[in-house]
């Protein structure tokens, strides 16, 4: 039987505020277990939350980056279960009234647009964290997480496919980043993403039991958690069996998930209006100045490299995945004039010598300045691209300038035509039987020349002249 | 002279002319305590040593000509205000030994203001009740007849007042929690417009109702002690932004031409004959300030019990919540999985009434029951609020009894909620719209149990409670008696 899927994510992003949504506590990763707490989001007795605005205009940036429609009335519910990570015993979240709703975002799959609904948008606090020791009975607690802000952006079942639900993730978290709103580390849990996988006959019309998949801390995850689940369920529906609605854990090591709980045990989440804080009252003055605050998002920064700097679509994308990247990239091509070079110099080299550190664009030594000189240099035959490569390590290693480097290092290109005439003059002496044979017809020959010449200048001949020069004189005598 | 019996108005102008030390008044607060507590029982933590630190403090800062709106005033308040280093309980078994590690909005205003906390007072746990007997610590006694409930839930508060051990004290009311008990130990006690005082360090009960207020022997401290408690806090984002007015400025005026509602639900039986006649009294002692009665309706009066009884449990039932086991309070020693310590801990550490509020509380959230009853409950409610509204546009304010009857036995009620809940009858409604309402002395019984008269008022119109009460209590027409104790 031939199946359709559907899938349907459901994504928490870690907001970058400096302090959580209801207190005054830091948000910063990493500290000291419960040192980034106080009263309020310990969850004391009598204490009372106090919405954090910023948290408001990091949501509303996002849904206006996906196309939503923002409600100028929003409001704020307590979803009641009982861990020992939530130290109230309820999650302040937003249930019936949510921020943002009916936006969209379009993602290109092999060469394809698609739309991708977005349900809604919706504020709430994060939980803390348990840490558990397998030598001791008992489990710790830290709440340096509890209370910092997070917003869930809830898609439509519009994904029919692991690729297409890994590239509607990568675009969402491209445009997190680019708004500067979620530092986007999958590994610290600050982009979290659940899936609702289902199944059904093609061209059926309802679909299947959908199983929640948790638990997949990579893009790579997310893809292989679908592909798992699908076949999963098409196996147990070929085999006479049926989808159950759970929620199933992955666990990438095994490279399967399993089931963590079904629709019976089930939370009842008593959700209700939270009567500590007043409803979210948002009016078109404020949304437009968020709006106006939007920086260019990435979809519209790749169609503009293509146009005006006639780069090819792949490049495009590449150098506007990190909005930090595609500003080095227009940094460079602003102060060298030539979009062409630079991408390819700054998708090359640049981008090699930092994924071999492991290292992002933020901490590259090669300025966009020292690029561009570099590529006026290759230009104006200073340097050939060869002995560009070699200054560009240097550039990389050093953070120096390329004319500094070509100075101490003597790496200037011999660009003189009378002393690469006399080493020609010198090779052809010393090297009478492979011109004859080369004069006889054997053209291969060429290279050999080319190779002892570069040898006898260290490399520094200006290959251009020198392949002149060398077809010349080995025809002339 | 007993200093004990003097109002806040007395003291002041004997602590500004430096006639009495604020040591020598809490010196004699204490004397009181230890003379009638042992009866009363009002008190479950007497500061006596922080007190008298505090005083010294304040009779420091007089010498040095720097006198405040409460300097050296004892008051106590009720075990659900949140003190800085100071056990704060609920009187609830599953807060013993919680130390708040800060103090309540209102805490910090009266210190600010000058006031001596003199020590914390017994409740009802958690504020759930009407007589004060289900504290952890026991019951407190009505001062008038010591085989009497105080009422509740801050039976503590308005018993240290009546009781003289104080000369003002702090409770909440969440569905009568303070005027209630004001009116069975013959205080005043105002419950504020829902906004008008930060509730940041009250623990929480139902948290869209919860009011602080004060208990007080006059209505003239009455207006004292809101201007210091009123205002907004940026830690409350349910205080409202509004100027607090002067209070005081409002007594005294005179309530000519007012027009006094007299909601007709509010009067079909029920209600004890001795006080009906008490009432009487009052429409009688208004009239002759120049005030005139009107027949007004308040026509969803008969749903309010019911609208009550889902909204407050149902917050209560999250609110409580909290109280796990897991990160302050009571945990039993022995469980055998997280689920079991939860279980153990709030089975052990919560009384039954607690207990029967969350139950119910949780049942009216329960997916599949929540329109059926919270919903539907938050839409009355609504209708309520609207009622008053309309009421307001044809009068001033709004006087019913504030109990059916004067105080009841102990243990007469506590087998049976739903009487307990009924006492309740005539308080509930204030707290479902928001407004505020005051109760005072209006007269006693044949046996000599206070009763109190009811005062409503639109939002954030506490001056006009202030100024009808005051004008009723200035014309004298009952002599105020002081318990027998």
């Amino acid at each position: 039987m031939d199946f359709t899927t559907v899938i349907g994510l459901e994504v928490h992003a870690q907001l970058l505020t400096k302090s959580k949504i209801f207190c005054s506590c830091s948000t910063t990763f990493g500290a000291s277990p419960n040192s980034h707490t106080c009263p309020v989001c310990l969850g004391m007795p009598g204490v009372l939350p106090v919405l954090n605005k910023t948290v408001v205009e990091f949501a509303m940036k996002m849904a206006l980056a996906t196309n939503c429609n923002i409600n100028k009335f929003s409001s704020f519910a307590r979803k009641n279960y009982f861990y020992p990570d939530l130290p109230k015993a309820y999650q302040i979240s937003q249930y019936s009234e949510p921020l943002a709703e009916h936006g969209y975002m379009d993602i290109e799959l092999d060469g394809k647009m698609k739309r991708i609904g977005i349900t809604r948008i919706h504020i709430e606090e994060d939980a803390g964290k348990l840490l558990h020791d397998d030598h001791n009975p008992f489990s710790y607690v830290d709440l340096n997480r509890t209370g910092v802000p997070l917003i869930e952006i809830v898609s439509e079942p519009d994904m029919h496919s692991a690729e297409e639900a890994a590239a509607y993730l990568r675009a969402l978290h491209e445009i997190l980043v680019y708004l500067e709103i979620c530092d986007g580390t999958m590994e610290e849990g600050s982009f979290r993403c659940d899936a609702n996988v289902s199944i059904m006959p093609v061209g059926s019309q309802e679909f299947g039991t959908r199983a929640e998949l948790k638990n997949m801390n990579s893009f790579r995850n997310v893809q292989r958690a679908i592909e798992y689940e699908v076949k999963r369920q098409s196996y147990l529906i070929e085999n006479g069996g049926r989808v159950i609605q759970e929620t199933r854990l992955w666990d990438a090591n095994a490279g399967v998930s399993n089931s963590m709980r079904g629709k019976e045990e089930a939370h009842d989440y008593r959700y209700f209006p939270d009567p500590d804080l007043l409803p979210v009252i948002v009016n078109d003055d404020w949304i437009a100045r968020m709006r106006e605050s939007l920086p260019e998002l990435p979809a519209a920064k790749r169609a503009r490299f293509i146009a005006d700097y006639e780069i090819p679509a792949y490049d495009a994308g590449v150098l506007t995945a990190d909005k930090r990247l595609s500003f080095y990239y227009e940094e460079v091509v602003r102060l060298s004039g030539k979009p062409k070079q630079a991408s390819n110099w700054v998708m090359g080299e640049v981008l090699r010598l930092l994924n071999e550190d492991k290292k992002d664009i933020s901490a590259c030594a090669v300025s966009p300045a020292g690029l561009a000189m570099l590529l006026e240099l290759i230009e104006k035959g200073t340097i050939s691209g060869k002995m560009a490569k070699d200054v560009i390590v240097e550039m990389y290693v050093a953070g120096a300038m390329p004319d500094e480097i070509i100075a101490t290092k003597g790496l200037s290109q011999i660009s003189d035509e009378s002393a690469i005439i006399a080493t020609i003059t010198d090779i052809i002496a010393k090297n009478p039987e492979q011109l004859e044979q080369f004069r006889a017809g054997k053209d291969k020959l060429f290279g050999f020349f080319v190779g002892q010449a570069m040898k006898a200048t260290g490399g520094k001949a200006n290959p251009a002249l020198l392949n002149d020069l060398l077809k010349k004189m080995l025809a002339a005598n | 002279m007993e200093l004990h019996f003097l109002t806040i108005g007395e003291l002041r102008e004997k602590i500004a002319t430096r006639e009495i030390a604020a040591t020598t008044v809490v010196r004699s607060i204490l004397k009181r305590i230890a003379e009638v507590d042992t009866q009363v029982h009002a008190y479950i933590n007497v500061l006596s040593e922080s007190a008298m630190a505090e005083a010294e403090l304040i009779d420091a800062a007089i010498a040095k000509g720097i006198i405040k709106p409460l300097s050296g005033v004892p008051i106590a308040l009720k075990d659900i205000c949140c003190t800085k280093g100071i056990e704060t309980t609920c009187c609830s078994r599953i807060l013993r030994g919680f130390i708040p590690p800060y103090d309540a909005t209102v805490v910090e205003k009266l210190r600010e203001a000058g006031a001596i906390i003199i020590g914390k007072t017994n409740m009802d746990e958690f504020a759930m009740g009407s007589s004060t007997e289900t504290s952890c610590f026991g019951a407190t006694r009505n001062p008038y007849d010591l085989t009497r409930i105080p009422g509740g839930s801050s039976g503590g508060s308005a018993a240290a007042v009546a009781a003289d051990e104080c000369l003002a004290a702090i409770g909440s009311d969440t569905g009568g929690s303070i005027r209630q008990p004001a009116a069975l130990c013959g205080v005043v006690g105002l419950k504020p417009t829902y906004g008008r005082v930060s509730r940041f360090g009250l623990i929480a009960f139902a948290s869209s109702l919860d009011q602080i207020g004060p208990f007080t022997k006059t209505v003239a401290d009455s207006a004292l002690m809101l201007s210091v408690l009123a205002g907004y806090d940026a830690k409350d984002s349910t205080s409202v932004n509004l100027p607090v007015p002067d209070y005081s400025a409002f007594l005294g005026r005179d309530i000519r031409g007012w027009r006094i509602g007299i909601p007709r639900e509010y009067f079909i039986g029920g209600i004890d004959t001795e006080t009906q006649s008490a009432l009487d009294g009052v429409m009688r002692t208004l009239q002759a300030c120049g005030a005139s009665c009107v027949d007004i309706s308040l026509p969803h009066t008969e749903y309010c019990l019911a609208v009550y009884y889902i909204v407050a449990p149902a917050e209560a039932s999250s609110n409580l919540a909290r109280y796990d086991g897991i990160k302050y309070g009571m945990r039993v020693e022995k469980f055998s999985d997280l689920k079991d310590l939860y279980k153990k801990t709030r089975s052990q550490g919560f009384g039954s009434e607690v207990k029967r509020r969350i139950m119910l509380g949780t049942y009216v959230l329960s997916s599949g029951y929540y329109d059926a009853y919270y919903k539907k409950a938050s839409r009355v409610r609504t209708l309520i609020k609207q009622d008053f509204a309309d009421a307001f546009r044809v009068c001033d304010v709004i006087l019913t009894p504030t109990t059916p009857s004067a105080a009841f036995k102990i243990g007469e009620k506590t087998n049976d909620p739903m009487q307990m809940y009924l006492s309740d009858i005539f308080t509930i409604s204030t707290n479902l719209a928001g407004i505020p309402g005051i109760s005072v002395p209006c007269g006693y019984t044949a046996s000599g149990l206070p009763i109190g008269a009811q005062f409503l008022a639109g939002h954030f119109e506490e001056a006009k409670l202030l100024q009808v009460t005051a004008a009723y209590e200035q014309a004298g027409t009952f002599i105020k008696r002081r318990p027998k104790i």
